[in-house]
């Protein structure tokens, strides 16, 4: 059963032709409806690019606000309706420290941990956000370990709407109140199944919008916008390789459906980027099917520090698999033990200090470069979409400190490293 | 009647058991299969359930039991 909202949804856009089925082709209208009737595939956007055409360049673009909004033209929301609170536009920066230290000449690091929430997890909530109001909706949920919580409430307090954040009762304090100062968080008693269980459930019999439930095929349009920016801030271009976090495998599908639709509507001249999947050992059903010549993941129990990457059963992670093969990219399975590692490498390189997906991308980054996947002089960017402000205790090991008296001789003693006379 | 769309998940030593029609069977439980990609070594199908909800849950146990991955349609819903 699929429920609709209380009130019909808002005029149609004319960018956006209807929700189609990835599976079959079926086409559904524009409704808060998430898989097909017919052979249970996920609905995605369709657009009217003929449309769009019309209505979209560069130039417009960087008229635009800077937000994920100023590509509103494939986006399955209004611009005018927009929740915002300054998703996207992140940096984007030549990672020169970092590329030494590999031997990478043309290395770039997105940083999506400059988003409001601090994860590129507001750039789909915004959507989802938008959409659920056009939808005439009052209550927005998600169910979170983390990222997606924090981004949904902050979006749920600006909208004004009733907020649902579902989360396990014994996550970490700091998230909790990191998602609990927007507004309600529920914490549920229970282990993982548990809470996909209950979420599921409501999703099923409750009129709310649950964001990567019911609006999920407006939400993961969301992380299109990482694709463009990637393509806008190289100077209208796509690059030769991108090393992406992989969880349900959303993320990764959209960048590179990003990048296909700006060469389509000739915002860009072509696409020939390397799609490469980052996974930690803990939680890797995708990179092992593609490691593995296998096109569906095998769903696994998700053991992982990587907390934002541990999605056992990832809905997305065939059409990731694809993508991976299709653009003749690979997939890495990071040790946890290289996830810390990672993050450390780039903070003292760049003076980034991401969330542990980043330590899985940076570990696959330097494996590419070391088994020469990625040559030297290659483009590459790798997508970083949190903070480590998040995570800390997964560096409380691996970082060393200096505790001195408060006089000089102290601190030349044992900063400095030489005695005094 | 109360309806669950479910994925399941097969591993090689299940692929030759009828685990749907056992479910069917010993649950009352009408299986309706709309996709599905079964091979020699795993194999996964997704089904809608059709009977009392209280037979879907134990139906549902019993099949994680005997070793097929129960999983929702959307996937994961707890995100990072």
């Amino acid at each position: 059963m699929q429920l609709l909202p209380l009130r019909g949804p808002v005029e149609k856009l004319s960018n956006v032709q209807s929700l189609r089925c990835k599976e079959c082709g079926r086409d559904y209208p524009q409704e808060p409806i998430y898989v097909c009737d017919y052979c249970f595939g996920p609905l995605e956007v369709a657009y009217d690019y003929d449309e769009i055409a019309k209505n979209i360049s560069r130039e417009k673009i960087q008229d635009g606000p800077l937000t994920i909004w100023r590509y509103d033209q494939l986006l399955p929301a209004s611009r005018d309706n927009a929740i915002n609170i300054g998703a996207g536009m992140t940096p984007l920066l030549k990672a020169d420290n970092l590329g030494k230290e590999l031997g990478l000449n043309n290395l770039w690091i997105k940083n999506d941990a400059a988003n409001p929430t601090h994860s590129f997890k507001d750039r789909v909530v915004s959507v989802a956000t938008t959409k659920a109001v056009e939808f005439e909706f009052d209550t927005i949920a998600c169910a979170s370990t983390g990222n997606l919580a924090g981004a949904t409430a902050a979006h749920g307090a600006k909208a004004g709407m009733n907020t649902m954040v579902f989360i396990p009762a014994d996550l970490e304090r700091g998230k909790v109140l990191g998602a609990a100062i927007f507004g309600s968080v529920v914490l549920v008693n229970g282990n993982y199944d548990d809470v996909n269980r209950l979420c599921s459930e409501l999703g099923d019999d409750r009129r709310w919008a649950f964001v990567n439930i019911n609006m999920r095929p407006y939400y993961s349009e969301g992380s299109k916008s990482l694709g463009y920016e990637l393509a806008e801030q190289l100077g209208w271009h796509a690059p030769e390789h991108v090393i992406v976090p992989v969880a349900s495998g959303s993320l990764f599908t959209k960048v590179y459906k990003g990048l296909q639709e700006f060469a389509q509507l000739g915002i860009i001249d072509s696409v020939d980027t390397k799609m490469h999947i980052a996974q930690p050992f803990g939680c890797s059903p995708v990179a092992k099917a593609f490691v593995e010549g296998q096109t569906h993941p095998k769903p696994v129990v998700p053991d992982t520090i990587a907390k934002s990457l541990a999605i056992g059963s990832p809905a997305d992670g065939y059409y990731s698999v694809g993508i991976a093969n299709n653009t003749g990219g690979s997939a890495t399975i990071v040790p946890e033990s290289e996830i810390a590692e990672g993050m450390k490498l780039l903070a003292e390189t760049e003076g980034i200090f991401t969330e542990t997906a980043g330590g899985v991308v940076i570990s696959t980054l330097r494996r590419l470069a070391r088994e020469g996947v990625i040559g030297k002089n290659e483009e590459t960017v790798a997508l970083i979409t949190g903070t480590g402000l998040k995570t800390l205790e997964a560096i409380e090991n691996t970082v060393t400190t200096s505790t001195i008296d408060a006089t000089v001789q102290s601190f030349d003693e044992i900063v400095m490293g030489s005695v005094v006379s | 009647m109360p309806l669950r769309r479910v994925r399941f998940t097969f591993k090689t030593e299940l692929i030759q058991r009828p685990v749907i029609y056992e479910l069917g069977i010993k649950f009352g439980i009408v299986t309706n299969i709309r996709r599905a990609e079964v091979g020699q070594e795993t194999g996964w199908v997704m089904l809608e359930l059709e009977g009392a909800i209280e037979e879907i849950d134990r139906g549902l146990k019993w099949v994680a039991s005997e070793g097929v991955e129960v999983s929702t349609l959307e996937g994961d819903i707890l995100a990072g």
